[in-house]
Order: C-alpha cells, then structure tokens, then sequence
C-alpha cells in the first residue's frame, strides 16, 4: 500500500468517526491556538513598547539611578537640582537637561477630582521630553526657583477636573496646597503603558516639598545633534561620575532602553510560548489517548483488515497517519483561530497583539510531530494485534 | 468409498487445503495444561469441492478455520494452503495468502460502519495493491455478481442482514480467491434469508471453481453440502461423504 493509500485510508476512517476525530483535533486546536494567541500578545506588546520608546526621540539620553539591569532591585535616586544645573552649564549648546519626580497623587478643583500621576518637572522638561503646550504656558525659571504653586496639565487631566471649562487660571489642590493652573498640554496619547495625558505637571521644586524630598529620579538629556550624542553621554559621565560611583548611575540612549525593554518582553514572549506549549503537549497526550481508545474500539476493524490481507506495518501505518492527520487538521485549525482571535483582540480589546510567522509555524509544525510521537505508540499496539482474537472481540 | 482423510495419506498435490494431525492448545490464565480445542484432525479440500464442517458448540470448528484461514498457525501437526506449509510462511506472507487466495465470510458480517458498500467491497483491492478505478470497477462487479448492483453506495445500516451478508460475501470473492471460508453465514439470519446467502455461495462456488467451507451447526444447511465432516471435542467425529453424481 502506498503512502498516499495510507492517507487516503487514514482520511476515510477520520471521516467515518467523525464525533471522535473532532473530539481528537480539540485538544491540538486549543494547544495551537494558545501558542498563537500569546505569542502574538507578547509580540504585540513588544510592539507598543518599541513604538513608545521611539516616542521619546532618538537623540534622548535617560539618565536613571542604578545600574538598570533586568532582576536588579532598583537603587533610589541620590541626583538634585545642583546636578540638572551642572550638566546644563557643563553641556551648554550641546544639550538641553531636565530632571523630574513623580508621585501619584489626589488632585481637586472645585469641579471635579482624579487620583493621578503629579510630576515634578524643569523648566526645560516641555522640550527635552516633548509636552507641546495647548494653551496658556508651561512653568518657567522664576517656578522653579521659587516654587511657585502653579501647574500645568495634561489633556485628560484637565477635561477630567474641569470639565469642558477652560481650566487657565483656574485653581487645583494637591496634598492640601492650592495651584494655579497657567497652561495645559495637547493630547499625546499613552506610552509604554503610561496615560501621559491624565499627568498634571507642577515645578520640581514644589514637588520636593509636596514629596518631603530633596532628590529628583531621574535625568532626561536631549542632545542637539545626533551626531554627537555619544560625545555628550561622555560628558554626562564625567559629570556625574566625580559625584557618585560608576554603580549609582546609569545612562541610557533610545537603543538600550529597547534592548533592556525588549530583553524584558522576549522574555516574557517565551514565557508565554511555553505555557501555550504546556497545552499544546496536553493536547498530544489527549490525542494519544483517544487514539488508544480508538484502537480499541476498533479491535474488530483491524481484524478484519488483517484477515483481509492487511500486513502489520500497513495497519500500523494507518493509526499513524491518522494520528498525524487529525493533528494536522487540528494544526491548521487552531493557527486559524489563533490567528482570528490575535486580530480580534488586537482590533476590538486594549490588548496588542501582532501574529508573528515563526510562531505559527512552529506551532504547526509541534502539533505534526505531537501526532507522530503520540500515535506511534497506539498505532504499534493496533499492528501487534491478533487477528483472530480481534475478531472475536465482541 | 474413497477416503483422502485418513493420517496416513501423503500429501495430495491436488488440494488447496491440507491438514495433517492438527492440534491446536490455547493457554488460559496461568493453568499449564490449556484448553485442547483441536486434538488431532486431518483432512484435504480439493479445488472447488464445497465441503461443510459441523459439530456442537466448542466442538473448535471457529478454530479449525482460523487454521485453514492462514489467521492462526497450528500448536503440532501441519496446515498447507495453496501447497505453502503455513508454518513456515513469514507474517507478511500469511497476511498476501490471505489476501490473494482466500475469502472469508462471517457470521456477524464484519462490514466497516460508515462506509459504502463499494468501499467495503473494495477493501482486500487496497491491500493487493489495485488502484482506485480498478478497485472501484472490481467492487462493483462483485456487488452485481451477489445481486446488489443497486446498493454501491449504501451504508450497512441502510441495508437488511441478508443484504449485509450479501455485501460480506462480494468482499470475500473480489481478488477471486481460491477459497471461500464461512464461519457460521446464515447464523444472524432468518430461514428464508439464509437458503438465500447459501445459494449465492453455491453458486459462486460452482462459477468461479473456489472451494467453499462452511462451518454450521445447522443441519439443514449441512445437508446443501456433498461432504460433511462432524468435530467433536477437537476431533472429526465422523466424515460423510455423497458419491459424485
Ligand atoms: N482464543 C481462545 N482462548 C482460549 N480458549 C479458546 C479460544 N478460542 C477458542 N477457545 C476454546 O476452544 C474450544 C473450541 O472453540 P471454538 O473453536 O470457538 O468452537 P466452535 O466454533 O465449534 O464453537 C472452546 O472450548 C473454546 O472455549
Ligand atoms: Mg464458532
């Protein structure tokens, strides 16, 4: 018997057990379509993630406390005011220097409240970390010197707490102090999962004080030519290096906060993958099972295959084939859902998801080779059988 | 009266079947000693003779055709098939002598569910190795030849027993084998039903030159039979014998 009679004998016998075979395909579906699925939301999220950092603009350094490795605790922040003023003087043309803070916080106006993120800021901070203003203007020197109470906010921030009204000029309480709102911010949209429109933005120095601080968390340096961004992050160093030790700081361009993030959610991709894979084994050792029970309902019919002529390894070979069959069926399938439902999700839910190929061939074929590697074990025991004795079988 | 069963006779070019002092023991549980379902029988078929074996129940008539039907092979004593010692055949020949040289015929007809009446009929062609459109044309041969031309594409459960045993029988003389085994044909079926199958049998044991054994505790269809060999508790009874016309 050829392989392509074999298939064809396989197929017919899928067929006449219908209930069964779909029974059988079930488990490889849902163990392919999670592989798919997930993969496709950790894909998805590596996606937003990139999307967002490039956001920030590629001549952006990110100075952070700590050494920033994935797994290490982070370290709190020992920078200050005196360090976005050195760096500013030392960089002068080169490079425009912010520093920020930033703490969740109930805000209040007299029309509405919100729990949201307060962000201490520089003056510089509008345009180093790009918040375009939308009206009136953003703090200034003389602020952040005096720690003025005065804020600026996000687009969300002020239709939350104002309502349609034009905030400008408005007061807002935070931690129990007044400000005065003087401008607001036009609608960005969220990065890297932070709403950046519901932020309300007041001087660094009165978020100090708001905090019971006297540090700021971290550095934001924009250079002014990409060319010379390295030049500057060296700068940047020196700088802070006669101040702290080399382990206190780091200093991160746009490309390592993607390898850092991008490490993060490979990670996380795999992580995923694997649990999906988890399924997908499940759904190999159900598919030998029922092919065992297949076997065994089926004594007669391999008895009387044999008696028909059929040698062992032909009836070996069917078992097999079907086994490979219905998992390849069940393969295609659950690609085919797991695929329907990454763009239904990625289309009609917040959650991202980007079907990559490799995934959907991988999965499909595991779901083949789980088909040979569990139907060889029922497929042997159906060839071994008797004939006479599974012909009796009643 | 010529006798070609005794022991002693040497073996008979001329028959499709041999069978020299049989025995055949099954193992049961962990008893040493088995049960002794054949003890000892001889016997020839010769091409094209319609020869019927009865006895009571356990008498091993179901085991003496697994024996003639290359499905089982002999615990002492020798079974040849179409001259080959079935001994001494490899699984994989035992499987083709099955497939190309002998038909069987069950009681419970044996037919695959959910599967055409052609389909079944064509089953032995798959493993001869015949390709679909012969298969197909084959199949339908045999099916016209039993009487069911018109039924190609039903399913078992779409047709009566008898039309079932009919389908069964069309398998059993599709590769025209050279032997026809049936273990109990009219078993499952009425009276009436079963002078029909046997007819069909006959008749295609008288057409197509097979030999025809049928195992019957059915002394009515014993009698269709010009030889009758009687089992009784693994031995042949008695061997009887209607001179030729
Ligand atoms: N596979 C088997 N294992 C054990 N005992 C068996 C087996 N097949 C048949 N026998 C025994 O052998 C004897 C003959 O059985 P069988 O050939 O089926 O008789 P019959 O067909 O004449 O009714 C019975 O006692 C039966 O129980
Ligand atoms: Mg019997």
């Amino acid at each position: 018997m050829s392989f392509r009679e074999s298939v064809r004998v396989a197929l017919t016998a899928i067929r006449a057990n219908r209930l069964r075979s779909g029974l059988t395909v079930l488990g490889v579906v849902i163990g392919v379509m999670s592989v798919v699925l997930l993969v496709a939301v950790g894909s998805g999220a590596r996606a937003v993630v990139t999307a967002g950092v490039e956001d920030l603009g590629s001549n952006l350094l990110l100075v952070a406390p700590g050494t920033f490795e994935f797994g290490q605790a982070p370290t709190r922040s020992q920078f200050t005011l005196g360090d976005v003023e050195d760096l500013s003087r030392q960089l002068g043309e080169r490079a425009r220097v912010a520093g920020s803070i930033a703490s969740g916080e109930r805000v209040r106006s007299d029309t509405g409240a919100a729990f949201t993120s307060v962000i201490g800021v520089t003056a510089d901070f509008t345009d180093v970390v790009n918040r375009p203003i939308a009206r009136g203007e953003f703090l200034n020197e003389s602020d952040i010197a005096t720690a003025r109470r005065v804020a600026v906010l996000g687009a969300s921030a002020a239709d939350g707490l104002f309502g349609g009204i034009d905030p400008i000029a408005r007061q807002i309480t935070v931690g129990g102090l007044r400000y005065r709102v003087i401008g607001t911010v036009e609608p960005l949209g969220s990065a890297l999962g932070v709403d950046r429109d519901s932020q309300v933005y007041i001087p660094l120095t009165a978020a100090q004080r708001l905090f019971g601080i006297r540090t700021i968390d971290t550095l934001f340096v924009r250079g002014a030519d990409r060319a010379d961004l390295d030049g500057v992050a060296e700068t940047v160093e020196q700088v802070l290096g006669e101040r702290f030790g080399s382990d206190e700081f780091s200093i991160l361009s746009q490309d390592e906060i993607l390898g850092v993030a991008g490490r993060i959610l490979d990670t996380l991709t795999l992580v995923l993958a694997a649990i999906a894979g988890i399924s997908l084994l499940v759904g190999g050792i159900g598919v030998s099972n029922i092919m065992l029970v297949s076997v065994s309902e089926r004594t007669r019919e391999i008895g009387l295959r044999k008696a028909l002529g059929a040698r062992t390894p032909e009836i070996t070979r069917q078992f097999l084939v079907e086994a490979i069959v219905l998992c390849g069926i069940g393969g295609l399938l659950g690609a085919a859902t797991g695929i329907g439902l990454s763009y239904v999700a990625d289309r009609f839910t917040p959650v991202p998801a980007q079907v990559t190929g490799w995934s959907v061939a991988l999965a499909f074929g595991v779901s083949v080779a789980v088909g040979v590697i569990f139907g060889v074990f029922p497929a042997r025991r159906a060839g071994r059988l008797d004939p006479v004795t599974a012909l009796r079988r009643e | 009266m010529p006798s070609a069963s005794t022991p002693d006779t040497v073996l008979d070019e001329a028959s499709v079947i041999a069978v020299r002092d049989v025995t055949r023991s099954y193992r049961v549980g962990e008893r040493a000693e088995g049960v002794h379902a054949l003890r000892g029988v001889s016997f020839d078929v010769r091409p094209g003779e319609f020869v019927a074996i009865v006895g009571p129940s356990g008498s091993g008539k179901s085991t003496l055709l697994n024996l003639l039907g290359a499905l089982d092979r002999p615990t002492t004593g020798t079974v040849h098939i179409d001259g080959s010692d079935v001994a001494g055949l490899s699984d994989t020949r035992l499987a083709r002598l099955r497939n190309l040289q002998i038909g069987f015929v069950f009681q419970q007809f044996h037919l695959l569910a959910r599967t055409s009446a052609l389909d079944n009929v064509a089953l032995p062609l798959i493993y001869a190795g015949v390709g679909r459109r012969a298969r197909a044309e084959q199949a339908r041969a045999a099916l016209e030849a039993v009487g069911l031309g018109h039924r190609v594409d039903h399913h078992p459960t779409e047709l009566s027993g008898g039309e079932q045993q009919r389908v069964a029988i069309a398998r059993a003389v599709v590769t025209d084998p050279r032997i026809l085994l049936a273990d109990e044909p009219t078993g499952n079926l009425d009276t009436a039903t079963g002078n029909d199958v046997m007819g069909l049998l006959e008749r295609l044991n008288a057409e197509r030159g097979a030999a025809l054994v049928v195992i019957t505790h059915d002394m009515e269809v014993a009698a269709r039979a010009p030889r009758q060999i009687r089992l009784r508790d693994g031995r042949v009874e008695r061997e009887r014998r209607e001179s030729p016309a």
